[in-house]
């Protein structure tokens, strides 16, 4: 990426970033992939266990789950604006609106921070650990299992896209991109709208229904 | 013929109409698959003297196909493997439903032995004894990891799976001593996890069962299994468990939270019991004491009227022994709701 | 030497800048590499490496199953050689080879590319898979695991031996493929060479295609299933674990998702090459080029739909079973479709038989066969009496040694030249094949047989009834493996000093022939255009325009 950027196999930048998009649209379908398994885990056990899942839910705190949301999205948002600058060829402008992205981001993992304390303190716990007074229905140890897998498979994503962000947003600052070349800026933005998108299933899955 | 495709093809003995059945479909699949096989295979030769090459330069027509034999290539086959099927699934569905007036046959798997409890008392371990021309069904469950319940002769398997019930049945009708194999993977004794069927004329079975019900054989297969720790009773927990073992309560207790015959004692003790009546009481000592010795009176929602009362078999200290070891199978993360009912719905029919 | 003057002479080249020596030959520059022929190459030394070490195992079994009773190692090794065996065979051997091997190296040569879309993640790829190996191996050698290749649940959450590290070892495998599936899918998108549509890619890329979709979808839910069967085993959070209300047979349902389709991973690469040797050998335009390409897809498609085939015995309800069975029926036509287009174009051909074309005929056979009893458990109620049994055994070593072996030695012996310059003595190449084949049947075929009988798989020890089948089965191994020493060993020092090949020995109008052998680091000096459709047998000679031809490359 030194030189130019364009690769020597190919034979322009356009053919060469249709291709870095393919690549990253596969990528994602891995990526909904691998949470599928765990929603499909979910959904088994939820109507294996009606029950205890519905209580189990209720006794979490939706709130929590709701300003992640409203984070999220607003991270979302900012990630396109971003885009959008960067393809108007303003590279400091995009570098800002991902820092903001980045910080929201922060906000989220503090929140998920509070809520497993609580979780630990309250002995919601998956398997054997759980130790919860509040539901004993049977099932309510598999949901905190799954609530763990999900949600802590979805806060690595949010480190991992928080890190895209970070580099990408520092190399714009640094005047990396231009208005034809901003193929990374792109892709960092898609994978955040990934992680946000998953956490738009994960948010009425676990904490709504 | 049949007697002659059974020797080439290395089958066992067919000790069921079932068996039968399934050896015609048998033959008919393994002779098409042959002559598919050596069909393509002999087409391809042929070919190939037919057409060798003459020099390296060879110009070849080009050939294309025209629809109707890819309509053939396609057709052929699924013709052929659509027959199959609708010759096989029946199969199947038959082997998924049981007659109404089945013998019922409780097994467990366990590593590595197979249990058997018939309805009434009676056990066995590692051999199943079966009347021969009466349909036996089969209630499989495991009490470890995944196990197998195959009998090549009947043609028949059905996996034991840990807290569920599957079932299966067959109705032999040549008396004779068949092989049961362990089918699924369960660990080093996997390959001797092996017992028997044994097919006995149906009056000779009824004398075998009556007898059996006497009680004459009864805690004997009810001991410790080898290679599970047979210490002294040191405490009134281990003397209970003792006598769990031998009065044979666990052939219907679980005690690790699967629902078995009856409800698992895992977690029992002040459990919320809700009952067929739609009562709930709560598993305190004087019910447990009271469920020994007349079961009849509180049946548990989702269980059968199936167990003997104890009444007089067990002394009081013995079943107050029992009581402290039902009352220490308590978990911390203990799954306090009422026992859930076992997955399969037994035939109701008229005890004997 | 631009590929319009490759030479049709009698004196074959050896072409002396190639992939192998430039830019450089150092173990760095290999390490390094971004080439993707060589890391096709990297590929296959090490899968044939894991083939050996799986063919071991399988030696091992074979001889502790000579006798009834122990023979040469206790029940619990026994429980780690089958488990290691089928692991290695699987996940570090078949998976792999073929497309992360010979794909690699063929699929941006075929495609008239430089490289695949990827080249840094198609290194990556192979580090990745390396990792994978190196942690699968620890855990082999500190105590393996118990389990079988199928992890079973809830024995595979209690075992005490290694399988953490086994898991983890087949969860980082996977990412490997799904980086090669992935670049394989952008470069066949965006790489083709001017005037190569789809309906002029050769069927090696059609294949290899497919193979490649299965990869994306199916391995992120095997690679999150193993994951939380290590979770299970190392924390036990209950998710599989019956006592805390988990359900084992999901984990059946979990595992057979992705592993029924990956065993068209296993196969889909082997007709790719089938496809191309077939063609080759008989100097003949593929019979029904449309029908052989789609039916690529439409496995990969219907494959999806079958995994509850395995589970017959496991509970499932009849209805269910009947709908996977029905499909089942329905997956096995587009293999038929193949295999009787494969036979079609030999008609009227000009066939020379090599060794590529021997194992093409032990292929056809052993596919129909296998594929066919492969139907057969698909049939329900026969399942029920084979379910577990040798008979299981005996229809997927059919399919996967059977098939997919022969194809890869195909492959090894028909891209030999192209790979590495030279050829492979032709005459020991046919004893090779005679003795692989041979050795073969009367390694599996007993094996059916025993199944019949009623031996269940995975038995340490056995009655005595099953004896004389077993030590057939065993004999036929060791010349199987007599075999496959025999071939390695020739290839070995063919590599040294087999008579140089030039660019095209077969006369094959395959794209890939079009390149000297061994190819430049840059397959093509000028980027290919392509006017004909592949394999057009039916034009005198063999050269341009074949095909091919010559375009001064854009300037960049
Ligand atoms: C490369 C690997 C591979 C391939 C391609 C296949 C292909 C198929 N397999 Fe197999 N299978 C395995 C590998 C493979 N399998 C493995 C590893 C296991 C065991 C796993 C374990 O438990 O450890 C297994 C187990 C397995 C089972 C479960 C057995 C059991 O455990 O009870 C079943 C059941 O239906 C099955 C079915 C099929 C079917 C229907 C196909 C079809 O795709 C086959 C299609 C092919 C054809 C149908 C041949 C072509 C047909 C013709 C040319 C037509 C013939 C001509 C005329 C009719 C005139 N397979
Ligand atoms: C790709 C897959 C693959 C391959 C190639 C093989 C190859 C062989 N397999 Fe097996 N096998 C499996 C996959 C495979 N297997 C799987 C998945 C299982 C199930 C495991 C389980 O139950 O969990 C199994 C199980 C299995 C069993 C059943 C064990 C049991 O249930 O108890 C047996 C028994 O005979 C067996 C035998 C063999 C033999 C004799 C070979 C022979 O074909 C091996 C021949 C190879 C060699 C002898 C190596 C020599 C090679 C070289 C020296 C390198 C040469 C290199 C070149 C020529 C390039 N295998
Ligand atoms: C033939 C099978 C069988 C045997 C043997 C058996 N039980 Fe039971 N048991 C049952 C069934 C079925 C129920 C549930 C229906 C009922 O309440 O009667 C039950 C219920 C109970 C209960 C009440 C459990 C609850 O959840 O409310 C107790 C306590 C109990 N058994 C103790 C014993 C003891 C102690 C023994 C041995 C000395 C024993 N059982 C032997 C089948 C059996
Ligand atoms: Cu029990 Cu295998
Ligand atoms: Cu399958």
């Amino acid at each position: 990426m030194q030189a130019s950027p364009l690769a020597h196999h190919f034979e322009s930048l356009e053919k060469q970033a249709h291709a870095a998009r393919l690549g990253m649209w596969l990528f994602l379908a891995t990526e909904v992939l691998l949470f599928t398994a765990l929603f499909a885990a979910y959904g088994v056990y939820r109507f294996l266990y009606p029950e205890g899942f519905a209580q189990s839910s209720r006794s979490i705190e939706t709130w929590i789950g709701f300003v992640n949301t409203l984070v999220l999205v607003t991270s979302s948002f900012t990630v396109a604006m971003g885009l959008d600058a960067a393809v108007k060829g303003n590279g400091r402008r995009t570098a800002l609106l991902f820092a903001a992205s980045v910080g929201l981001a922060l906000v989220f993992l503090g929140f998920k921070a509070i809520e497993y304390a609580h979780h630990f303190q309250e002995g919601q716990l998956p398997g054997r650990y759980y130790t919860f007074e509040g539901v004993q229905a049977p099932g309510a140890s598999l949901y905190f299992s799954l609530y763990f897998l999900i949600t802590g498979l979805h806060a690595i994503h949010v480190i991992i896209g928080m890190s895209a962000l970070a580099i990408v947003g520092a190399l714009a600052w640094r005047g990396r991109f231009t208005g034809e070349y901003h193929i990374p800026v792109e892709l960092a933005g898609l994978y955040w709208h990934l992680v946000d998108l998953v956490w738009i299933f994960v948010f009425p899955l676990i904490y709504l229904i | 013929m049949n007697e002659l495709m059974r020797r080439v093809l290395f089958l066992p003995e067919q000790a069921s109409e079932y068996a039968r059945g399934v050896d015609r479909l048998h033959f008919f699949v393994i002779l098409t698959t042959m002559v598919a096989a050596t069909g393509v295979f002999g087409t391809a030769l042929y070919f190939f003297v037919r057409y060798r090459r003459r020099s390296d330069t060879d110009v070849t027509p080009h050939v294309t196909p025209r629809p109707i034999h890819e309509i053939l290539f396609i057709g052929g086959p699924l013709t052929l493997f659509l027959v199959w099927f609708a010759i096989g699934f029946p199969q199947y569905v038959s082997l998924q439903t049981p007659p109404k007036d089945a013998m019922d046959v409780y097994v467990q798997g366990k590593k590595w032995m197979w249990k058997f409890a018939y309805p009434g008392g009676p056990s066995a371990v590692d051999t199943l004894r079966v009347p021969a021309g009466r349909p036996v069904r089969l209630l499989i469950t495991s009490r470890d990891v995944i196990h197998s319940f195959f009998v090549p002769a009947l043609r028949v398997k059905q996996d034991a799976l840990p807290g569920r019930y599957t079932e299966t049945w067959f109705d032999a009708d040549r008396p004779g001593r068949y092989q049961i194999f362990c089918a699924e993977f369960c660990g080093i004794g996997h390959s001797s996890m092996l017992g028997e069927v044994v097919v006995m004329p149906a009056e000779e079975f009824d004398a075998w069962i009556a007898d059996q019900r006497k009680g004459l054989t009864r805690a004997q297969d009810a001991a410790p299994a080898p290679g599970e720790p047979v210490r002294a009773a040191s405490s009134v927990v281990d003397e209970g468990r003792r006598i769990a073992a031998e009065q044979g309560c666990l052939k219907c207790h679980s005690i690790d939270g699967s629902p078995h015959i009856g409800p698992t004692w895992l977690n029992l003790y002040l459990r919320h019991e809700k009952l067929k009546d739609g009562r709930t009481v709560v598993a305190d000592e004087g019910y447990l004491t009271k469920s020994m010795m007349d079961p009849g009176a509180d049946i548990v929602a989702g269980y059968q009227n199936v167990m003997p009362t104890f009444q007089g078999k067990l002394a009081p200290p013995e079943a107050a022994a029992v009581v402290e070891y039902i009352k220490s199978l308590q978990t911390a993360a203990g799954v306090s709701g009422p026992s859930e009912p076992p997955i399969y719905e037994p035939v109701k029919r008229p005890r004997q | 030497m631009s590929p319009s003057s490759a030479p049709v002479s009698e004196v074959p080249a050896y072409n002396p800048r190639n992939y192998l020596n430039s830019p450089a030959t150092g173990l760095r520059s290999w390490l390094t590499t971004r080439d993707h022929k060589r890391i096709g190459v990297m590929f296959l030394v090490a899968t044939t490496f894991f083939f050996a070490v799986g063919g071991l195992f399988a030696m091992l079994i074979r001889i502790e199953l000579l006798t009834p009773g122990p023979t040469i190692v206790d029940a619990m090794t026994y429980n780690r050689l089958f488990t290691l065996h089928g692991v290695v065979m699987i996940f570090l051997f078949m998976i792999p080879a073929i497309p992360s091997g010979f794909g690699n190296f063929l699929l941006p040569i075929m495609l008239g590319a430089r490289d695949v879309a990827f080249p840094r993640l198609n290194l990556l790829s192979f580090y990745v898979y390396l990792l994978g190996a190196t942690i699968a191996l620890w855990g082999m050698i500190h105590g393996g695991a118990d389990t079988g290749w199928t992890f079973y649940t809830p024995y595979s959450t209690q075992t005490v031996t290694k399988v953490v590290p086994i898991l983890l070892g087949a969860f980082i495998l996977g990412f490997s493929s799904i980086l090669t599936g992935l670049n394989f899918i952008v470069t066949t998108h965006t790489l083709r060479a001017p005037g190569m549509t789809w309906t002029r890619m050769p069927l090696f890329i059609w294949s290899i295609y497919a193979t490649s979709v299965i990869q994306i979808l199916a391995t992120p839910v095997l690679g999150m299933t193993l994951l939380l069967v290590a979770i299970e085993n190392a924390f036990g959070w209950g998710i599989f674990d019956p006592a805390r209300g988990g359900d084992p047979v999901l984990f059946q349902h979990f595992f057979w998702f992705y592993s029924h389709p990956a065993v068209y991973i296993m196969v889909l690469p082997a007709m790719a090459v089938i496809s191309e040797v077939v063609c080759t050998f008989s100097h003949k335009n593929i019979f029904g080029y449309n029908a052989v390409a789609y039916s690529s897809l439409g496995i990969a498609f219907v494959g999806f739909f079958t995994w509850g085939h395995h589970l017959f015995t496991s509970g499932q309800s009849a209805f269910d079973a009947g709908i996977f069975g029905v499909l089942s029926m329905f997956v096995g036509i587009f293999t038929a479709i193949k295999v009787f287009n494969w036979t079609a174009t030999l008609y009227k051909g000009s066939i020379s038989f090599k060794t590529p074309f021997a194992y093409f005929v032990g292929f056809l056979f052993f596919l129909v066969f296998g594929g066919m009893t492969g139907i057969a458990l698909a049939t329900v109620s026969l399942d029920v009496h084979w379910q577990d049994t040798y008979f299981v055994v005996a229809h997927f070593h059919f399919i996967m040694v059977g098939a997919t072996i022969m194809a890869f030695l195909a492959a090894l012996h028909y891209w030999f030249p192209k790979i590495t310059g030279r050829t492979y003595p032709e005459g020991w190449g046919l004893v090779g094949a005679t003795l692989v084949i041979l050795g073969f049947n009367f390694t599996f075929i007993p094996q059916f047989l025993l199944g019949n009988e009623g031996m269940p798989r995975r038995y340490y020890a056995y009655p005595e009834r099953f004896w004389p089948l077993n030590v057939a089965s065993t004999a036929g191994a060791s010349v199987l493996a007599f075999g496959l020493v025999l071939i390695l060993v020739y290839l070995l020092v063919s590599l040294r000093s087999g008579p140089v090949a030039g660019p095209n020995p077969w006369h094959s109008r395959g794209f890939e022939w079009f390149v000297p052998s061994p190819p430049p680091p840059e397959n093509w000096e000028v980027t290919p255009v392509i006017t004909h459709p592949p394999h057009d047998y039916h034009h005198a000679g063999e050269a341009p325009p074949g095909g091919v031809e010559p375009e001064p490359r854009h300037a960049s």
